[in-house]
């Protein structure tokens, strides 16, 4: 008897405490009945056609293409940015990583609206910018780009910074004493034992990116193949022609869990 | 040769440290945790400026702030082995040992082939393309004291370099970071808490306490001559100290007084005592020794084969007997005993 008790209780003690099973399996319930019911809608005898149209194809041409973009350009700047807020020793860090954070928190429209006073027609500096080269930005692709990166670069930002200040300094110090400069520390000890968070964080801006709507819309218009992303594809076709959103929805879909479900469990993950 | 005159304010920690350590010689600097041992090393190293003083390698300045001298970590041709060895995760063995000669300029097939030689020396070879999560502690150990000394450094630190190992490997480690020492020829500083480490390793030694040395010299020195309370303990001798009242008597603090065998040095004294050297009576003692004294049995404590007894009362000692003889002394906590010591077992210096 006392034999069998005890594995019993190992056993127990590896086991989720009550409440949480049931309040954990609502959650699944509330993020997959949407995707259940969006699934059930799906007209999937014409979804071919659908797919197909050039108003898709184009939008999502655009949606991948402009969030690697936004991806990349957040790295380039991202990253260094991220090695400041966690490294260096600059006044104002909080107010810098206060506001890098803002564009997370508020509205994407408000996003799109303040960057087209900065870098519009008239702007703070595309109006400068406008009137010596001709060059603008909003309603172009560009435009695009630059409303997906003001939305998901904080998204990357964030993360390199918690994977820099995770890693142990002492490697540097170790890389320093064998005659490493600088550089060569970044370039071989800090940026390859942040790189986990690197890629999370690209990762995670590259599908904040993907889904950005009210930036874009705001700073770079609904213009097909041009500047009309899935997104905003989706949105104007729920008012005209409802299958062809849920084939724009299905599609971007499939996309997202492409790029989520093969990372999940190598980066996202501790 | 390395001088180095340091004076940091660590805010909860002054550290001022005088050290000189010759090629070829191995300095440990002994102290207890948070002594300042791994800040010395570190501003030797270049990784924490000095506030004041001036660090000196084979003639050349390294840091000197009142001459805005500082050498960066990088430009020091110093090697060091660091605390749990920091090996490069992500980098074999082999590349963890090339990186230092890679970052001097060295091509890829230059740095692998020097450092091949490295690992071969120090019989690592066949663990060349290991990685460092794959290694014991014993060969983590030998790895990074190759990339350490594969730059050719004029001077080796060691921070700690056996606190990582169990108790096991630990004697068979200590002995091999012997061999490998002595194969260098530069001057070599280690810092250690573990007496054992410092005295199988050093020439000599340098003890640490509160940011400040307290006492410097060779093992035999320092373990015959203990120059505090901290040192006494650490190398197991007892430590009194007193004031001269004739010409081979000493007045201990507690107002007992001893006997010893030759004229003493000076009017202010310390004398120190092997616990061995200490017998324990049931009665008093008749004959020879000259120092007999009644005490009190303040702890017991058994140590393998033997049993440490903590006497309290006027004469503050730790002695040592044999568990045959506390069964025959009868001895407990609080228990009356007479302690006596042979005057020729006192070693008496000047404070």
């Amino acid at each position: 008897m006392t034999a069998g008790t005890a594995p019993r209780r190992r056993a127990g003690q590896g086991r989720t405490p009550w409440l949480i099973a049931p309040l954990a399996a609502v959650a699944v319930a509330y993020v997959a009945l949407p995707f259940a019911a969006l699934l059930q809608r799906a007209p999937w005898t014409d979804l071919d056609d659908l797919v197909g149209q050039p108003v898709v194809t184009d939008a999502l041409r655009l949606s991948i293409t402009t969030a690697l973009a936004a991806t990349a350009v957040s790295l380039v700047i991202g990253v260094p940015l991220a090695w400041v807020l966690a490294r260096g020793h600059l006044p104002g860090r909080s107010a810098t990583r206060a506001l890098i954070t803002l564009p997370m928190v508020l509205p994407p429209v408000v996003g799109g609206a303040a960057l087209l006073f900065a870098f519009g027609r008239r702007g703070l500096l595309g109006g400068p910018v406008y009137e010596s080269t001709g060059l603008l930005l909003p309603y172009s692709v560009w435009g695009v780009v630059a409303a997906n990166t003001f939305v998901a670069m904080p998204f990357l930002v964030l993360t390199v910074e918690s994977g820099l200040r995770a890693a142990d300094q002492r490697y540097e110090d170790a890389a320093a004493t064998l005659g490493a400069s600088r550089w060569t520390i970044l370039r071989r000890v800090t940026l390859p034992h942040a790189g986990p968070s690197i890629v999370a964080g690209a990762v995670l801006c590259w599908a904040r990116a993907l889904g950005e709507f009210g930036a874009t819309v705001t700073f770079a218009g609904n213009l097909q193949g041009r500047t009309q992303t899935m997104p905003l594809a989706v949105f104007l076709a729920l008012e005209s022609d409802r299958d062809a959103a849920i084939a724009l929805s299905l599609v971007l879909m499939a996309v997202s869990l492409a790029v989520l479900l093969p990372l999940r469990d190598r980066w996202l993950t501790g | 040769m390395l001088l180095a005159d340091i004076h940091l304010d660590l805010g909860h920690l002054h550290l001022e440290i005088g050290l000189r350590v010759d090629d070829g010689e191995v300095v440990a600097l002994l102290g207890p945790n948070g002594a300042g041992k791994t800040t010395a090393l570190r501003a030797v190293a270049g990784l924490h400026p000095i506030d004041d003083g001036r660090i000196e390698l084979d003639g050349a300045v390294l840091d000197d702030p009142a001459a805005d001298t500082f050498v960066p970590t990088s430009k020091r041709p110093i090697g060091v082995v660091f605390q749990d060895y920091l090996l490069f995760p992500r980098l074999s063995a082999l590349d963890n040992v090339a990186f230092g000669l890679r970052a001097r300029g060295r091509t890829r097939a230059q740095a692998r082939a020097e450092a091949q030689r490295w690992l071969v020396r120090l019989g690592l070879d066949e663990l060349a393309g290991a990685r460092p999560r794959t290694l014991s502690g014993g060969q983590a150990q030998r790895v990074a004291l190759a990339r350490a000394l594969a730059t050719e450094p004029r001077l080796l630190l060691l921070d700690e370099p056996l606190a990582a190992l169990d108790a096991g490997t630990r004697l068979r480690v200590r002995t091999e970071l012997r061999r490998h020492l002595a194969t260098f020829h530069g001057a070599r500083l280690l810092v250690t808490h573990d007496p054992v480490d410092a005295l199988v390793l050093a020439d000599r030694l340098v003890i640490l306490e509160e940011g400040r040395m307290t006492q410097t010299g060779t093992p035999a020195e320092v373990t015959a001559r203990p120059g505090s309370r901290y040192v006494a303990q650490l190398v197991g001798v007892n430590l009194l100290h007193g004031r001269a009242t004739g010409e081979r008597t000493v007045r201990l603090d507690s107002g007992a007084e001893l006997t010893v065998a030759d004229p003493l040095p000076g009017p202010e004294v310390a004398v120190a005592i092997r616990p061995q050297a200490i017998a324990l009576h049931a009665h008093q003692p008749d004959g020879s020794p000259r120092n007999t004294w009644t005490a009190t049995v303040d702890d017991l404590e058994a140590d393998r084969d033997r049993v440490r007894v903590t006497l309290g009362h006027r004469v503050p000692v730790t002695a040592e007997i044999t568990p045959a003889a506390l069964a025959e002394l009868d001895l407990a906590a609080g228990a009356p005993v007479w302690a006596s010591v042979k005057a020729v077992d006192l070693t008496v210096y000047e404070r």
